[in-house]
Order: structure tokens, then C-alpha cells, then sequence
């Protein structure tokens, strides 16, 4: 336990916390403080005095508690076993909490971060005598099934391997290797430090080109996120933020998943941790617990932890695409963090900007975007962070300064809209104010995956959607009667689309999730049901009768009833259409 | 920590000490000067100039000065002849389950005639923050009865679903027809209702008394009642006890514990105008830019543990300012409970009971506890599918307000029959009709019968076979 005194409590006011007689405190510095030892943050420090943002509940602390410092920033701990566990915002394992201090957490408990206890298979991929460098990868654990953990010299160490320790079990804490460097020798062990605040060093950034495929139709095929890429999920209560996030994180093709419960529910916390392990990955077909990482800080748990959960999530994130894995972070809420930031500026008498929002919101939320991107990494491998991140703007207004500034800093934007999600319609993305950069960046894999043909078939869906809208004002005005057929064809193919391709069952077994190949077929049914059916049209033939078609009970439900593993039957349900227009051409041309 | 030892005993020595004599008295908060170092959230005895003690917390603590939060009002102190004791502790509540049957003021010192009850624990008011991975998710339907509640915004045991209505609206109707009502499917337990009333109307709190003195649960409530006519800022301290009774109930006796809470309007008020005293900076609305975490700390108390039998289900009331469901109270409450029943006051002026307002309302939980094994395997689609379809509804008498209904077209007019009979049929229902849920699904089914089959996307073709025609 550290006992350098590096000054005493002055002022309580609520998770922030004065203190004089300050010495050689650094800034940032990791402090405990009083007797309880909670754990805090100094944040500023001026004239011998200091200001401290303290991660757990104050009560009880009095002027004139010491200050104890550890003389490290605040920092997360990296290595085998964080995989499947779930911790809080400063990265304590809220299931070994549990064991201490029961089912509420008390204060000034700590455990370490990775279980010193448990024994990984170690495997050596370097040998004594050879040179090496940051991020270069000298060893590799088993540490889930699905992911080889590989290793990572720390990126400021540069030297030879002095020793290193043959294939077997260790613990997290025993030396596995030396490193002989300019400066002496440096022990490795199988987990590091990282600071949560500062970004972990690559070699280059690459452009995105790649899309992260959600499975959720509305997001690959009209809205896609690219590996690497940032995206902001706004919308009122009640709209799905969460719904859309979990949806993202339980089929998204990530290699791994860290979620961030920030300032939420607690039992949405539960819910991802009852139902993950439960469910399999369509791709590997292992529990997907096996590729996720949680941080819950619920609204409930202190302030200022809400705020440093942000940056701890991203930084274990970071640290494993430096092993050439893709990773993918859901931040639930960014608003909640937000307000975290402003909760802690207000305490602290700063001059606020919009809203009370200190005038450094914005610079703090492109720092944490920019922490996203599709690197080449300093093993050599490439690997990727993708930012989702959900914002909850007051009132559902989305011209709020969090929205607004989020807006500026992520290239992909899925508005949530209350009327769909009133319509149960989930997810409740809203096609007109979305947008992605992205599209344009991620075409060539379409094309080369799906084929040309889909890119010619997502423009004439959204094209006709724009169309929509300018009808529907119409209808309002004068009702659907004085619109010719062709035009109120428009109107129902676009009803058919939101029916049968944009809206998605999370709960059914079926339609939760889509392949590529899926999506593709889907969308070539519905534009294919188009053409055709403005040709029957141009015959002659009468929209009620088009409307009247069997095949059209069959095109709305082939989301439920047609498989992933089965697109020949789309084969028999463009038959089937055409065989239903050429009968109804027969008989009125 | 063999350095805490002295200091915890100088505490104790430090808390006998009386300061007679405080700086500032604004409002309900009273500075004090030249103290020894007091902790944050200690608990004060405030002994007015007549002798009577008031309790108070500390709200800020520094060198110089302490800020004190007096919950009985400051009303008759004076500055020379008031004064403090600091406690060293955090205020805490004597709980017991023989507090059920007895009425209590907003800081738990008995408000009828008998005796003080003996205590089995004491614990810290402010609660603590349940470690996620001790959480059960919950997932008990619970039959209140209520269509609209039932069929479309479902209530599990262990949720706080609040209901955001507004003034002169039937909320309280409504929590005391569930209170008579609401039990799981098969099954008898050992339930107990907490009532925090803030703010309210004393015939309001009568209403409720009387409620549960009709369906004989009078001797399973504990109330908790901080009255119009209160002071203020005892408001802020009563949820906070009533649910530290709630816990104990339901984790430590395992009971199943319905906390209503009303008028959490008063309380987020009460929260402003402590905050504005002290000059903090205020976000929306003069609201301080805490009310989340606030509120949070109150609403997070609801839920079920691992490994423990009770659980705790939370029904907090809030009238909505102007009816304004954006204004800040309402939307930081939608954000952190787990759906709403919103009222709408049109629905009201067309006599319909309960006015809940079909889009806006949800139920958060309602995907884990129903269907196949919990309510009827239909039920997920159906909801689904009403939802829709009313969504729908709501178009069609926009555009019929614009070109009339006459022009509307066959199928929109049948979409108007059927929002008419879903409001009639299933969403109205009397006072005290109590529907099973087969009875609400029934009632679902038949008024979809105004549309036809092929408008029905959201049910399978299974479900329309069996439980349609």
C-alpha cells in the first residue's frame, strides 16, 4: 500500500475534492484518498493546492483526510483473462467485487484488474539473442477459444531477449521474459500498464475499406460502418439505442466486442450477461461471450468513474487490435458521459459553455473518435477499432450541443426516429436523416461480393424512398385517389421495403440476422417486384390488381421464412413473381 | 490501517460536540463556521431555538465553512440560538418489518399514534450501488389486469415502469387499481407495498389509504408521507428512505415490494431549488446538471438479486409539466427506467380509462416475460402487430383531419374502425375490471377482426389460422 502523503483534504463537494499542502503530486496522478483509501484522480493542480476527481461515493470524507499517491496515472492493466469479464469503470472486476463485499459495491475495495491466480499456457515465438522492438509480439496464450492472445513487447521497450521462458504455465505475474535494452535490463511479464488517456502507438494509419457487417439489413445495405470507422447513434428514450447496440455487438463480424455500459441501466447489463454466453456466433460457432469484454458503470455508480470508463473500454480495445485483431466498441451512452464531464466542470465552478457543458466537450470528443481507425500495427499485422457509439440527446432533439459535436468528429450517422420505434418499427433507424460516409469507401466489396447489380439496386431503392417522401406530402393534401398508379406504386413499394427489408425481428430466429447473400437476394426480390411491376403497369394492368398478387404475402414474410443457408429458395420466389405478373399481363394486354 | 483506529475514536468524541450558533440560514440550508473537520453526508442535529431537533446533512465540507441541508425546514431558527451537533455518520434508517401497517413521515419518525418501532438494522438512506453481476434479470409477468398495460406495455417483477401523466389526469387511479390487482400468474406470495408520497395533496394520500384499507392490504404498506403542506426539502430525503425500508424488505425478509412513489415532479423541484440556493451552475430548465445521476440513484434501487427471493418493482409517478413529455423530468426518467405508461389528456377528454397514450408508452422488459410458457405464445406478435397497425392509425386521421374521411380510401376506412374499437374495446375498461391476460389477447384478436388478414404482417400465418379466424 502506497504511503507517500502528497497532501490533505481541504473541501468535499460531492466527487470532487480540494486539497492543500500539495508536494510532488503530477498531474493525472492516481491518488487514494483518506483512510478508506478511494481511489481519484488530480485533475488540477495550482498554488499547492489541487483538485481531485474521486471514483467512488465521498461520504465520510473530511477536511484534513491525507492524500496518498501512487505515482502512476491512472491506468489499465492488459493481458490474459480480460476476455469474458466484466468490470467497472476503472477496471475492477465487478464479479470479484461480488465476492468481497456482496451485492452492493462498498467503497475502498480494490482488486487487481487481471486474476493473479489463474495459470495460461504460455507459448514462446522468440528466442534469446534476438533483436526486438515495441508491439512486436514475443509470445502467444490460448487465452479463449476463439482468441490466440498474442503477446506485445511494451511499445517503449526496443532491446534484445535476454531470457525467456520455455513453453508451459504461468501465472500473469511471473517474469516470462527479459529484454536487455540501452537501459538495463527490462522483466516481461504477461500483462502491462497502459495509461487510459493516452492512445497506444501504431505504425500507420490505413484508409477504411472494409465494411463490419452487422447482419442488420438497414445498416450494411443502406447505412454501412466501415472496420476502423466511427458512428453515432442518436435518439430519444424508447427508440433503441441499446436494441440497435446489442444487436450490433451480438453479429457484427468483430473479432472482438467491448461493451461500455456508461451511465445505463443496470439491468441492461444484466441482460447482456445472461443472454451472451447463451448465444453462438453464426461464424465460429462459439458462445459469443468468448469474444466480449464488458464495463459497466451504471448510472448509478459514482460520476466521475462514468467518465474514465470511456477511455479504459478503448484502451483494452486498442490493445488488442495491436495483436492484428478487429475490434468493434459499443459506448452506451456518450451522452451520459458527456454529462459526467459536466457534472464534474460544474462541481469545479468552470466557466460553462453551451447548455453547462464545459467549453471543452467538443476537444474531448474527437480525442476519444479519433482513437478509432484501421491500422497497421507495430507487430506488423493490421487490425481495427470501430467506435459505435449511442447518444441520448434531451427531449429527442437532436440539435442538442452532444449530438451536434458528435456530428462533426464520426463519418456514419443512424438517427434513430421516434415515429418508427412507435410503430414498433425496430431498428428504428430513419433512412432520411441517416448517412454514411462510408458507402462510397466500402462499394468495391459489395461489388465484388454481391456484384455490381447491388450497388444499381441500393440507389434505385433510396432514390425511390426520397421519392416517397414527396408523394406521401402530396397524399396528405389531396389523398392517394389523385395519384395515377405509377406513382402510387412508388408509395407501396416503398411500404412493402420498410415492411420486408428494413425492419428487422431481434427475436426471431430467422430474421435476426442476415448474411450478405441474404441481404442481396432481399433487396434484388423487391427491386426486381418493381420493374416489374411498373412494366405490367405501363400494359395496363391495374394497381389493385398488382396488389392482389399471392407472391406479395410471400415477398413481405421471406425475411421469416427464408434462411441464411437456403437462397435457392429466393430462386423459386422471383419465379413465382414473374410467373404471377406474365398471368396478370395475359389477361389485360 | 492502524492509523484509522485514532481518528475513528475522535470522531466519536467530535460528534458530541455542539456548535452553538451558525453563520447562515438561506433557505433550507444553514452554513456553520470554524468546525473540526466534518465529513460529506454526515448526518446534523440541528436543535432549534425552542429546543426541538431537526436533522440535516452536510452538503459541502471544506476548511472553513460547512453547508448543512436542514429537512425540516429552517422556518424559526435563528442565528445565535441555533445549534448543530455533527453525527460522524451518514443519515440512516431503523428498518424492521414491523414498519408495514404504520404511516411515517418523509424521514421515517412516525406520523400515527404508536410507539417507534424497534429496529432490526440500521442502514445508510443514500443506498449503495448494486454490483451489476449480482443483478437477476427479471422476467416474472406481472397481471395487473389492465389491457393496455398487460397486452402492450407489460409489467415484470423487479421493473420500474413509471407513469408520466399530468394534472388532473387518472394516475392515481390507476397505481391503485394495480395495487388491488396486480399478481403473478399462479403463484402466492409475500408481497408488501411502500408508498412515498412527495408532495402531494393530503386527500390525495387519503385516496390511497383508503385504497388499500378497501382491499384489506392496509397492514402490508408502509407509507411514507412528506404532504403538500411539508417542508420542502423533505422531500428530497423521502424516496431515499422509503426505499431503504423497500430494500431491507425485500432482500433481507425476501418479500416481493411494490414501491409507488408520487409526485416525483416535487422531488426533481425540490432538488432545483436546494441548487439554485447554493448557486451551481444549471443545465436544462434550472435544473442542476446532477438530476440524472440523481434520479438515477432513486430508480437504479428497483430490481431482483441473485440468490435472493424478493425483489423490488417501482412505479414512480411524475405529472408532466405543461404536459410536456420533453420537459426534463420526464425525459431523464424515460432514460433511466425501464419504459413509461404516458397518459394523454385527449384520450381522457374522450372519457376513455386508462388514457394511456398507445405509441409513446412501452414496457422495456416486456421481451423476456412474455409468450410461449409465461403468457401466451401469441402474445409477442399481437402486441406487435396492435402496435403497428394503431401506428398506422394515427396517419390515416391525420390525413382524414386534411381531405375528409369520406375520401379516404376502403382500407384506410377499416383502419379507422379499427383504431375506434381498439380504443374502445380493448384500452377502455372499468375501474375495477379485472381482465385475464387470455381475455386482453382475445380482446386483441377480435378487434384486428375490423382489418383484413393480409394487412397483418407482424403475426405468422400459424397464429392468424388459430387464433384469428
Amino acid at each position: 500500500m502506497d504511503t507517500r502523503i502528497v497532501g490533505q483534504v481541504k473541501r468535499v463537494n460531492g466527487p470532487i475534492i480540494e486539497a492543500r499542502g500539495i508536494t510532488d503530486a503530477l498531474m493525472q496522478e492516481l491518488v487514494q484518498v483518506g483512510e478508506a483509501r478511494l481511489t481519484g484522480e488530480i485533475i488540477k493542480l495550482q498554488d499547492g493546492e489541487a483538485i481531485i476527481q474521486v471514483y467512488e461515493d465521498t461520504t465520510g470524507i473530511a477536511p484534513g483526510h491525507n492524500i496518498y499517491g501512487t505515482g502512476a496515472p491512472l491506468s489499465v492493466e492488459l493481458g490474459p483473462g480480460l476476455i469474458g469479464t466484466i468490470y467497472d469503470g476503472i477496471q475492477r472486476p465487478l464479479e470479484e467485487l461480488e465476492q468481497i463485499s456482496g451485492i452492493y459495491i462498498e467503497k475502498g475495495i480494490s482488486r487487481p484488474s487481471l486474476n493473479r491466480e489463474k495459470i495460461w499456457p504460455f507459448v514462446p515465438l522468440l528466442k534469446e539473442g534476438e533483436p526486438v522492438e515495441g508491439g512486436q509480439v514475443f509470445a502467444s496464450v490460448q487465452e479463449s477459444q476463439r482468441i490466440n492472445h498474442k503477446l506485445l513487447i511494451p511499445p517503449d521497450v526496443k532491446g534484445t531477449i535476454a531470457s525467456i521462458k520455455p513453453e508451459g504455465e504461468y501465472t500473469v505475474e511471473e517474469e516470462v521474459a527479459v529484454v536487455r535494452t540501452e537501459k538495463g535490463d527490462v522483466p516481461l511479464r504477461m500483462y502491462q500498464r497502459w495509461p487510459i488517456r493516452r492512445p497506444r502507438p501504431v505504425k500507420k494509419r490505413r484508409p477504411l475499406e472494409i465494411p463490419l457487417l452487422t447482419g442488420q439489413r438497414v445498416i450494411d445495405a443502406l447505412f454501412p460502418l466501415a472496420k476502423g470507422g466511427t458512428v453515432a447513434i442518436p435518439g430519444g428514450f424508447g427508440t433503441g439505442k441499446t436494441m440497435t447496440q446489442h444487436a450490433v455487438a451480438k453479429w457484427c463480424d468483430a473479432d472482438l466486442i467491448v461493451y461500455i455500459g456508461c451511465g445505463e441501466r443496470g439491468n441492461e447489463m444484466t441482460d447482456v450477461l445472461t443472454e451472451f454466453p447463451e448465444l453462438i456466433d453464426p461464424r465460429t460457432g462459439r458462445s459469443l461471450m468468448e469474444r466480449t469484454i464488458l464495463i459497466a458503470n451504471t448510472s448509478n455508480m459514482p460520476v466521475s468513474a462514468r467518465e474514465a470508463s470511456i477511455y479504459t473500454g478503448i484502451t483494452l480495445a486498442e490493445y488488442y487490435r495491436d495483436m492484428g485483431l478487429h475490434v468493434a466498441i459499443m459506448a452506451d451512452s456518450t451522452s451520459r458521459w458527456a454529462e459526467a464531464l459536466r457534472e464534474l466542470s460544474g462541481r469545479m465552478e468552470e466557466m460553462p459553455a453551451e447548455e453547462g457543458f464545459p467549453a471543452y466537450l467538443p476537444t474531448r470528443i474527437a480525442e476519444f473518435y479519433e482513437r478509432a481507425g484501421y491500422m497497421t500495427c507495430l507487430c506488423g499485422e493490421e487490425g481495427s477499432v470501430s467506435v459505435i457509439g449511442a447518444v441520448s440527446p434531451p427531449g429527442g432533439d437532436f440539435s442538442e450541443p452532444v449530438t451536434q459535436h458528435t456530428k462533426r468528429f464520426v463519418r456514419c450517422f443512424w438517427a434513430l426516429d421516434r415515429q418508427l420505434a412507435n410503430a414498433r418499427h425496430y431498428p428504428a433507424i430513419g433512412w432520411l436523416e441517416s448517412y454514411s460516409e462510408y458507402t462510397d469507401d466500402v462499394s468495391p466489396f459489395w461489388a465484388e461480393k454481391a456484384g455490381k447489380e447491388f450497388l444499381d439496386n441500393r440507389r434505385t431503392i433510396m432514390e425511390l424512398l426520397q421519392k416517397e417522401v414527396k408523394l406521401q406530402q402530396v397524399i396528405k393534401l389531396v389523398g392517394p385517389d389523385a395519384l395515377p398508379d405509377s406513382q402510387r406504386f412508388i408509395t407501396e413499394v416503398c411500404t412493402l421495403f420498410k415492411n420486408a427489408f428494413l425492419q428487422q425481428n431481434a427475436f426471431d430466429d430467422i430474421d435476426k440476422y442476415s448474411t450478405v447473400e441474404k441481404q442481396t437476394r432481399m433487396l434484388a426480390v423487391i427491386v426486381g417486384y418493381f420493374d416489374r411491376g411498373n412494366e405490367a403497369i405501363k400494359a395496363g394492368v391495374p394497381l389493385a390488381k398488382i396488389h392482389r398478387m399471392p407472391v406479395l404475402q410471400d415477398i413481405s414474410k421471406m425475411k421469416l421464412t427464408i434462411p441464411n443457408d437456403d437462397p435457392d429458395q429466393f430462386d423459386r420466389l422471383m419465379l413465382k413473381m414473374e410467373r404471377g405478373f406474365a398471368k396478370l399481363e395475359e389477361l389485360y394486354v | 490501517m492502524s492509523k484509522d483506529a485514532p481518528q475513528i475514536d475522535e470522531k466519536r468524541l467530535l460528534a458530541g460536540r455542539e456548535y452553538v450558533g451558525v453563520d447562515r440560514i438561506d433557505g433550507p440550508l444553514v452554513f456553520i463556521k470554524n468546525t473540526h473537520p466534518v465529513g460529506y453526508q454526515e448526518l446534523v442535529e440541528c436543535v432549534d431555538p425552542a429546543g426541538k431537533v431537526r436533522l440535516g446533512m452536510v452538503l459541502d465540507t471544506s476548511d472553513e465553512v460547512v453547508c448543512v441541508q436542514v429537512f425540516e425546514g429552517t422556518a424559526g431558527l435563528n442565528m445565535p440560538g441555533t445549534s448543530a451537533r455533527f453525527m460522524g455518520e451518514p443519515l440512516t434508517l431503523g428498518v424492521t418489518k414491523e414498519m408495514l401497517g404504520r404511516v411515517f413521515n418523509g424521514l421515517g419518525v412516525p406520523r400515527d399514534e404508536g410507539p417507534v418501532p424497534v429496529a432490526t438494522a440500521e442502514l445508510d438512506v443514500n443506498g449503495r450501488p448494486i454490483n451489476p453481476t449480482s443483478r437477476a434479470y427479471p422476467r416474472d409477468f406481472i397481471q395487473t389486469g389492465i389491457s393496455v398495460i398487460d397486452g402492450m406495455n407489460t409489467l415484470i417483477r423487479g421493473q420500474k415502469l413509471p407513469i408520466f401523466s399530468g394534472n388532473g389526469l387518472p394516475h392515481n387511479e390507476l397505481a391503485a387499481q394495480i395495487t388491488r390487482q396486480a399478481r403473478i400468474k399462479g403463484e402466492a406470495s409475500d408481497f408488501a407495498i411502500v408508498f412515498a408520497a412527495m408532495g402531494v395533496k393530503n386527500d390525495v394520500a387519503q385516496f390511497f389509504i383508503r385504497t388499500f384499507e378497501e382491499s384489506g392490504v392496509l397492514d402490508k404498506v408502509a407509507l411514507f408521507l412528506s404532504l403538500a403542506d411539508d417542508p420542502s426539502i423533505e422531500r428530497i430525503i423521502t424516496p431515499k428512505t422509503a426505499l431503504t425500508l423497500a430494500e431491507h424488505l425485500a432482500f433481507d425478509c425476501d418479500m416481493h415490494v411494490l414501491v409507488i412513489m408520487t409526485d416525483m415532479s416535487n422531488y426533481c423541484e425540490s432538488l432545483r431549488e436546494i441548487s439554485t440556493l447554493r448557486g451551481e451552475i444549471p443545465s436544462r430548465k434550472g435544473y442542476p446538471g446532477y438530476l440524472y445521476s440523481n434520479l438515477a440513484e432513486i430508480y437504479e434501487r428497483a430490481g431482483m438479486i441473485k440468490g435472493r427471493a424478493g425483489s423490488i418493482t417501482q412505479i414512480p409517478i411524475l405529472t408532466m409539466p405543461n404536459d410536456d413529455i420533453s420537459h426534463p423530468i420526464p425525459d431523464l426518467s424515460g432514460y433511466i427506467t425501464e419504459g413509461q405508461i404516458v397518459f394523454e389528456r385527449e384520450m381522457h377528454g374522450r372519457n376513455l380509462y386508462p388514457p394511456v397514450a398507445g405509441l409513446p408508452s412501452l414496457s422495456r422488459l416486456m421481451k423476456d416475460g412474455i409468450g410461449d410458457g409465461m403468457t401466451r405464445k401469441d402474445h409477442p406478435h399481437l402486441s406487435s402487430q396492435l402496435f403497428a397497425a394503431y401506428s398506422y392509425v394515427k396517419d390515416v386521421r391525420n390525413l382524414a383531419s386534411v381531405i375528409g374521411e369520406e375520401e379516404l380510401t376502403p382500407l384506410d376506412k377499416q383502419y379507422m374502425e379499427f383504431g375506434e374499437r381498439f380504443e374502445r374495446e380493448f384500452v377502455n375498461q372499468k375501474h375495477d375490471e379485472n381482465r385475464s391476460i387470455e381475455e386482453t389477447l382475445d380482446i386483441g384478436w377480435s378487434v384486428l377482426k375490423a382489418l383484413p388478414a393480409e394487412e397483418l404482417h407482424r403475426v405468422t400465418d400459424e397464429e392468424i389460422e388459430e387464433f384469428f379466424y
